[in-house]
């Protein structure tokens, strides 16, 4: 079979993508930049028998997918700032049920409703702390219109395997920007689906888990029935209060994620080899990054770029390994604080020389932007 | 014909209940476990969703599929689980603060929608379980933890405000009148589209103890007095002020529910 090309919009390929890892409801409330998935989802639903719901708000929409994927539904939802925000009870929620969904948080500029259309990357510690509670998360960010397709099937295969919510950090950028884009063919990307139990339904316990560290989860509806709670619960899935359960259950939803780290951190790296200058970034301003350092090369500046694809957990050790070998890093990212330059600064030490590029007034970072500091970080350091 | 009792859907490990003596949840759960085994439920193919609260606890001594999510959203959770699977019996469970005041928008909208879920509203008048404070039901001038000179706001309706919004079966009850309260659940249950039942409740702790009636017998002989029928209701002299309320079937429709309306979507989008 010819397959063709199209141009299409980050937001589309995300939902194609989700659609192709098996995901078959969508739960949701329209917002910028995030509401092409939405409407994308809308059409394609009904027609491949799955569902598509227009919550009242987000703390709805997040309610609504894991109870969806509690029947054993792939499922998953989009949002941007505001309705992330409003999400964050609910994402605990699937954090401590241990409910696998996927929640695409499309990155507009803020604080509160900011510049609702425009991009910013100043939700990457939301996305690591923004719920009480102690626990871990896996999130990934894209940073082109292939990468939302692959991105979005990996946060689904993370989210089977792991028994997690799984955040997708877009930007607005990535979401908006269209670019040639050919569906794989099924198969042609690894598709995982969750563990489902073995053993009789007497002795079914949907939190204790197997020798991989993950329980396997039934659906409502199956010949299991079990029990999820929000409260603290043991191996049986009801309540348990004792101190040496708490300590078992936060340890696990920690430990089953620390455990397959290798797995779950994905970067890339860009002529990195020789390098004395060292771009770390993540998402659209990867690609600012990219040419930014193509541009230093030719100017004789020995630039290379490592692409965070998985913010959290968060890349320590490639981190630490490229970072030993630069004379000067410099961290382009689109919020004022340096969200991401912060934990660069806590892998590689204070000694280092970390540059920061910042943008938060709703504009792009241009490789211009970056090349400036990659020259005078050349001028001072090299 | 021997009489229900609903003990296999009871989760004997896990008793006694944590409710107070003379609280009024027992009685509903009793009522509930009794229709589901009047009605034959499979516990794999029921899943009973609950909020926060005390009456939220109910899911930890019920044998069937259960959910216990967050306060004021069991609505959201439930919907996803019906849509995405319409074969399963979904009931959930709510108190006065879950389902019209935290939850209320959730409430709304899932009448709205007309999911066929049925929720059973315990309406006890405060927040039982973080100490009584007053809730959207509480009735104007009474006593509360945080209104200790009388509510100043007034109460909402929760069975009204179920009808207007578009609920398909709307039943009111109290534990004073278990059987009829029985009764309703089940017909909620039966009923495709969003049912509610509010049953009125004591929580002698709290609403009781704030509001000069210490003991459950005292509530419930109130319950006996104000719950009355729509007949008697229209009767009385100016009775919203005495303190009745209606009891039994306030709203009894067939529109289609969300999964019907939702299939000939899917028929649509296929044509198109
Ligand atoms: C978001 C959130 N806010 C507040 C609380 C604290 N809280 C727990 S239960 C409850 C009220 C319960 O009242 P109701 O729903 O009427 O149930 P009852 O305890 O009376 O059965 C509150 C306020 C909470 N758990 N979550
Ligand atoms: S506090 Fe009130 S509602 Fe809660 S268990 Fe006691 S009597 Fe029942």
């Amino acid at each position: 079979m010819q397959r063709e090309a199209k141009l299409i919009q980050g937001n589309q390929a995300i939902a194609e993508g989700a659609i192709y890892a098996g995901a078959r409801f969508f739960a949701g409330y329209p917002i910028t930049p995030s509401s092409e998935i939405a409407e994308e989802c809308s059409r394609v639903m009904p027609r491949i028998g799955g569902v598509y719901m227009q919550m009242e708000d987000e703390i709805a929409s997040m309610g609504a997918i894991v109870g969806a994927s509690l029947t054993g539904a792939k499922s998953f939802t989009a949002t941007s700032g505001p309705g992330f925000s409003l999400m964050q009870e609910n994402l605990g929620f699937a954090v401590m049920a241990e409910v696998p969904c996927v929640v695409v948080n499309v990155q507009r500029s803020g604080p509160s409703t900011g510049l609702a259309t425009k991009p910013a990357q100043s939700d990457i510690m939301q996305v690591r702390w923004g719920r009480h509670g102690d626990q871990a998360v896996i999130a990934l960010s894209p940073s082109s219109v292939m990468e939302c397709f692959t991105l979005t099937v990996e946060a689904f295969n993370l989210a089977e395997r792991f028994r997690v919510p799984v955040i997708l950090a877009a930007d607005e950028i990535v979401a908006h920007m269209r670019e040639n884009f050919t569906l794989p063919a099924p198969g042609e990307v690894k598709v995982f689906d969750r563990k489902k139990p073995s053993v009789n339904p007497d002795s079914y316990k949907p939190f204790e888990p197997g020798e991989d560290g993950i329980a396997p989860l039934a659906a409502y509806g199956s010949e299991y029935v079990f029990h999820v709670t929000s409260s603290m619960h043991g191996p049986e899935g009801f309540s348990n209060n004792s101190p040496a359960n708490a300590a078992w259950k936060v340890a696990q939803l920690h430990k089953k994620i620390e455990r397959y780290r290798d797995e779950i951190v994905i970067t890339k790296t860009f002529d990195v080899e020789d390098m004395d200058v060292l771009l770390i970034a993540f998402g659209a301003v990867t690609r600012a990054a990219r040419a930014a350092a193509l541009e230093a090369r030719k100017e004789g500046i020995k630039a290379g770029v490592l692409q965070l694809v998985t913010v959290w957990p968060f890349p320590d050790r490639e981190i630490a390994e490229l970072g030993k070998k630069a004379k000067t890093v410099v961290v382009p990212e689109m919020n004022y604080s340096g969200q991401v330059a912060g934990e660069v600064t806590r892998v590689l030490g204070p000694a280092t020389d970390i540059r920061r590029v910042n943008k938060y007034n709703g504009q792009i970072i241009t490789p211009g932007d970056i090349l400036e500091e990659i020259k005078r970080g050349a001028k001072e350091v090299l | 014909m021997s009489h229900a009792t609903g003990q296999k859907y009871l989760k004997q490990d896990s008793l006694p209940l944590m409710w107070c003596s003379g609280c009024g949840n027992g009685v509903v759960l009793g009522a509930l476990l009794r229709a589901f085994e009047e009605m034959g439920f499979k516990k794999n193919e029921t899943v009973v969703v609950t909020g926060i609260g005390c009456w939220g606890k109910a899911d930890d001594y019920i044998t069937t599929n259960a959910l216990h999510t967050t306060h004021g959203r069991a609505l959201p959770f439930a919907t996803g689980i019906k849509a995405a699977n319409p074969r399963l019996n979904v009931v959930v469970l709510m108190g006065d603060g879950d389902s019209v005041t935290i939850g209320g928008n959730h409430f709304v909208h899932a009448a709205r929608r007309n999911i066929d879920l049925t929720a059973i509203v315990v309406n006890n008048y405060n927040y039982g379980m973080t100490g009584g404070q007053f809730s959207a039901t509480t009735p104007k001038d009474s006593y509360t933890s945080t209104t200790a000179y009388g509510n100043p706001e007034r109460d909402l309706d929760i069975c009204a405000l179920a009808d207007v919004a578009g609920a398909n079966y709307v039943a009111r009850s109290t534990v004073y009148h278990g059987y009829d309260l029985q009764n309703h659940i089940k017909e909620a249950i039966a009923r495709k589209g969003f049912s509610v039942v509010e049953a009125v409740s004591p929580c002698p702790t709290h609403f009781g103890r704030n509001n000069k009636m210490k003991v459950s017998v005292e509530m419930l002989k109130w319950l006996k007095e104000k719950g009355v029928s729509r007949e008697k209701y229209l009767q009385l002299e100016s009775p919203e002020q005495k303190g009745y309320f209606v009891i039994g079937k306030l709203v009894d429709r067939d529109a289609p529910d969300f999964s019907a309306c939702y299939e000939k979507i899917r028929v649509r989008a296929l044509v198109v």
